[in-house]
């Protein structure tokens, strides 16, 4: 399929846009990342997944995508409600009382999209692992896709799970790493280092890909190559370069907006950056 | 009905619980299992032979197993995790909490080597406290049968219900009393009927409780006896049932006094029928190395402990 890039350019403006409004309308939430990750969710739901926005919890026959850093809700959110899970509308609910969208992604409310509660790091890959072993099973020869952020791989469990991939040849599975250097206390080098992130995942085993997080031609491209590997008899990694707070100039870069809601001067002034192209909810 | 409670072999609950995988490795082709480097413990070996595909070795690595169960169920398999109990919940409870619990994943949490009856290997591995993680835990049923036959019916019970369960079990070799066949979550079974004393009793204290109400009735007083296989659902109606008759009421458990199967039915009794009531159950203190019965004894889970909490209640 050729890829539209000046279409996916303009359903991420609107996700960002929501990802803001969101945010603000909640008073709280974790734009940052969320901002960062937008066309990555926008060429995944819009190009590159083989899904069925009828929601089926146990996704037979059809493209699974787990999320594992929970917190960046806000981009799922708009993602899923934008390529027809839920109505649009539902976004005005994010973190309020008696809403299906819940702080950080929770099955319990039956939101349609969601798998698996994520909120707590490093609990993402494993359960990814699971489905695709299930895939495996049924004899599906679609794949499961996970979204972890750099921080979280800090918590040991993710690196069990990396172990058990590469030793039980999880080869129907592409993990993607959001690779924006930061988290909440500050860059990952002053909070805890990953050190040489590609060789740590290739000592484990795993097939690596680097990619540029905010350019979909790279993004598209690399996921379907790694698509086509899938079946080869080792797991995949992308390590995903992507800036915190990416599409609004005071947010970008840095840590401070990776759990902070906007004022509403910001609110406008971050909106005035983000062209509304499908319409707000 | 007690005479009817008596054994010619002993049996450990973990071998129920792995003739029972087996079988279910037979009959339900949904169902596959995870283990963290115990097979030989959980009495894998035969679903394993015979059903290779279906079984996934995870290495030391408990979180990890969790987080794949949840996946599996996610999926649509019925995942059992096998390891010791100890292993089971506390080193993994966010894991069960978040990606089970609250995801309301169909995994199977099955815990052998629980309580002071795991023996030699000393505290470390004598988890006393699983059993009050584990029921706090919104929508986990929690299941501690009492000897190789409730064990084994209740490993294929839990297979086709739909919901997270844990299943507790042990380690030692034990009296093989209880009926084969039918387990039926969340029912009590009452053992004896009397007016006396309503005498609960899980896990392998159910054997101690028989023997004591055996020697109690044969003393005169009349007790009631009721194996709680399910702590989680709790079957009230039967408990309220007989405490209304009794009007005391004694719980016996190889497991800490907080969080456990008295503690649930002292909340229940406390809110519904205010009930004068003991328990036998370790109190605020981590085991030790020795051998199981040396051990129950040490810690105040004897028959003659099961007794004499009996008789001051009827005193």
């Amino acid at each position: 399929m050729s890829i539209d890039i000046e279409k996916l350019k303009a359903i991420s403006s609107q996700v960002r846009r929501d990802i803001i409004r969101q945010v603000a309308s909640a008073n709280s939430g974790h734009p940052g990342g969320s901002l960062g990750c937008a066309d990555f969710f926008t060429a995944m739901y819009f190009h590159i997944l083989k899904h069925d926005p009828n929601f089926n919890m146990d996704g037979r026959n059809e493209d699974m995508f787990f999320l594992s850093n929970g917190h960046i809700s806000p981009v799922w959110y708009s993602t899923l409600s934008r390529s027809g899970y839920f109505p649009i509308d539902e976004l005005a609910t994010f973190r309020k009382i008696n809403s299906r969208l819940q702080g950080h992604p929770a099955t319990h409310e039956g939101l349609p999209g969601i798998r698996i509660a994520s909120g707590s790091l490093g609990q993402g890959l494993s359960a990814a692992i699971g489905a695709a072993l299930a895939k495996k099973l049924n004899k599906d020869d679609r794949n499961v896709f996970v979204l972890m952020g750099d921080g979280e791989l800090q918590e040991g469990q993710v690196w069990e799970a990396m172990m058990f991939a590469a030793h039980h040849t999880i080869d129907n599975l592409i993990a993607i790493v959001d690779w924006n250097g930061q988290q909440i206390d500050g860059p990952n080098d002053s909070v805890m280092s990953l050190g040489d992130l590609p060789a740590k995942w290739k000592s484990f085993d795993w097939k690596v890909s680097e990619i540029d997080g905010h350019d979909f031609g790279n993004i598209i491209n690399t996921v379907e190559k790694c698509i086509d590997n899938c079946g080869n008899g080792y797991p995949q990694v992308i390590l995903m370069k992507t800036e915190m707070g990416k599409g609004v100039d005071f947010m970008e870069g840095t840590h401070h907006w990776h759990g902070k809601a906007p004022n509403a001067e910001q609110t406008i002034n971050a909106l005035s950056q983000l062209k509304e192209t499908l319409g707000d909810y | 009905m007690l005479n009817k409670y008596t054994y010619t072999e002993k049996k450990a609950t973990r071998d129920g619980f792995g003739d029972g995988m087996t079988e279910l490795g037979r009959e339900n082709p949904n169902v596959v299992a995870l283990c963290a480097d115990l097979i030989g413990s959980l009495k894998l070996d035969k679903f394993i032979e015979e059903n290779p595909d279906r079984f996934f070795q995870v290495g030391i690595a408990e979180a990890n197993m969790m987080g794949i169960a949840a996946g599996l169920a996610t999926a649509g398999k019925t995942p059992f995790t096998c390891t010791f109990a100890n292993f089971s919940t506390g080193r993994v409870y966010d894991q069960i909490r978040q990606s089970i619990a609250y995801s309301d994943k169909n995994v199977k949490i099955c815990a052998s080597h629980a309580g002071l009856t795991l023996g030699e290997d000393g505290a470390t591995h004598q988890i006393l406290e699983d059993i009050g993680m584990m029921k706090m835990l919104p929508g986990m049923t929690v299941i501690n049968p009492a000897d190789y036959n409730q064990t084994k019916a209740a490993t294929k019970a839990i297979a086709s219900y739909k919901g997270p369960v844990y299943l507790r079990f042990g380690r030692p070799s034990w009296p093989v009393f209880m009926p084969e066949g039918e387990f039926e979550i969340g029912k009590a079974i009452v053992m004896n009927e009397g007016t006396d004393v309503t005498l609960v009793a899980t896990g392998h204290m159910l054997w101690y409780a028989v023997q004591a109400a055996k020697e109690l009735e044969e003393s005169g007083v009349s007790v009631e006896l009721i194996n709680i296989h399910t702590i989680k659902p709790l079957d009230e109606e039967a408990i309220l049932k007989s405490v209304k008759k009794t009007n005391v009421c004694v719980v016996a458990e190889e497991h800490q006094m907080n969080g456990g199967l008295g503690e649930s039915i002292a909340g229940l009794l406390a809110r519904q029928h205010p009930t004068a009531m003991q328990m036998v159950a370790v109190n605020d203190s981590f085991g030790e190395s020795g051998k199981p019965e040396e051990l129950l004894k040490k810690y105040g889970l004897s028959t003659e402990d099961i007794i004499n909490a009996c008789k001051k209640l009827i005193a």
